[in-house]
């Protein structure tokens, strides 16, 4: 790509593809060229897992304002739950 | 030029080739029917991809009477969709130089080995498509001219080089062996119009046969009648810039 910008990072979870859901296991964070999004370059994220071919991947193509605001967003309901006690860390220590 | 009253035929398919250290990868090939001679052109796809635009880039150049080869640069990255493909060589940071190099120098030896070949064989890429070009005709003889389309990352800070792409294209440009043409445009961010006057530079002073055009009103990849960059204008009079310099060269 033409900028190069790109961040991968390990993750647990589930996406769900073109072939139903898949266990996730990487996140690979850009900003370059995106291939579908009307920009010349976006935020892009790739949901991946290596382990099942090129196909096991979730894709958004985001416009910097808005992965900026998911970004936020993010962290404002994570914080809620956690302000709650329902973030599963909070659970599991509970049961010990 | 194509006459009404003409035959015209061509073979699309795609091909097995060997690339860089031997590596057997697949291929898109296009040919006019007939026995020849044809001249040849590589085409080196862009970063998202050896995609449908390059499929019909590689039938254009043939229906101009090329036989024309793009390789799939990402053959090592497994297979899948051209997007999904795609997206997994931007996340390892692209294709490494070297391994592209090998790779379009293959596809050179190729073409040259075909019995329908006139002995000239061109190279033409997009994007980094137009990087590898770039690169590829300073570091392998044997190309007889050079088409780089806004290829980004010729003109490269210390600090981006990166150990994939160790060395800046443009620190290759004395050992370019073949006349190059530039199509770029104002509005472009990468490369900006300083970096391509940079590029420039570096051509005149080293007394290398080039011809640039930088178009106004258009930016990255203008020529892509899918994105929102096309610009009808600029990409027709690109085009025609593009099959008169080859006709010059590889006839």
């Amino acid at each position: 790509m033409c900028t190069m910008i790109v961040e991968q990072v390990a993750i647990e979870g589930s996406g769900k593809g073109t072939s139903g859901w898949f266990p996730v296991r990487q996140a690979n964070v850009s900003y370059d060229h995106p291939f579908d999004a009307p920009l010349e370059h976006a935020l892009n994220i790739d949901f991946v897992n290596e382990a099942q071919g090129p196909g096991a991947r979730v894709a958004v193509e985001l416009s910097e304002a808005s992965a900026r605001t998911l970004v936020e967003t993010i962290l404002a309901v994570l914080n809620r739950a956690e302000a709650g006690g329902h973030l599963e860390t909070q659970i599991s220590a509970k049961l010990r | 030029m194509y006459q009404t009253n003409m035959y015209e035929g061509m073979l699309a398919e795609t091909v097995m080739m060997h690339g860089h250290q031997g590596d057997l990868i697949n291929a898109y090939f296009a040919r006019p029917l007939g026995p020849g001679p044809f001249p040849s052109m590589v085409l080196v796809h862009h970063a998202p991809g050896w995609d449908e635009w390059y499929r019909e880039a590689t039938r254009k150049f043939a229906h101009h009477g090329y036989a024309t080869i793009s390789p799939n640069l990402y053959a090592r990255e497994g297979h899948g969709t051209p997007e999904d493909v795609a997206a997994k060589a931007r996340a390892g940071g692209g294709v490494a130089d070297d391994q592209a190099v090998g790779d379009l120098a293959g596809a050179m030896q190729f073409l040259r080995s075909q019995p329908y070949s006139n002995g000239k064989v061109g190279i033409f890429g997009t994007c980094s498509g137009g990087r590898h070009a770039y690169l590829t005709a300073c570091q392998t003889p044997g190309f007889d001219a050079l088409v780089d389309c806004w290829g980004g990352r010729v003109v490269m800070a210390k600090e981006d080089l990166t150990p994939k792409q160790p060395v800046a294209p443009l620190d290759y440009t004395q050992a370019l062996s073949c006349p190059i043409l530039g199509i770029f445009g104002e509005e472009d961010r990468s490369p900006t119009p300083e970096q391509v006057a940079q590029q420039e530079a570096a051509l005149k002073q080293h007394g290398k046969n080039y011809e640039f055009h930088m178009y106004p009103k258009a930016g990255h990849g203008f020529f892509y009648y899918d994105r929102p960059n096309y610009r009808q204008e600029q990409t027709v009079d690109g085009w025609k810039k593009v099959f008169a310099f080859l006709e010059k060269y590889l006839a």
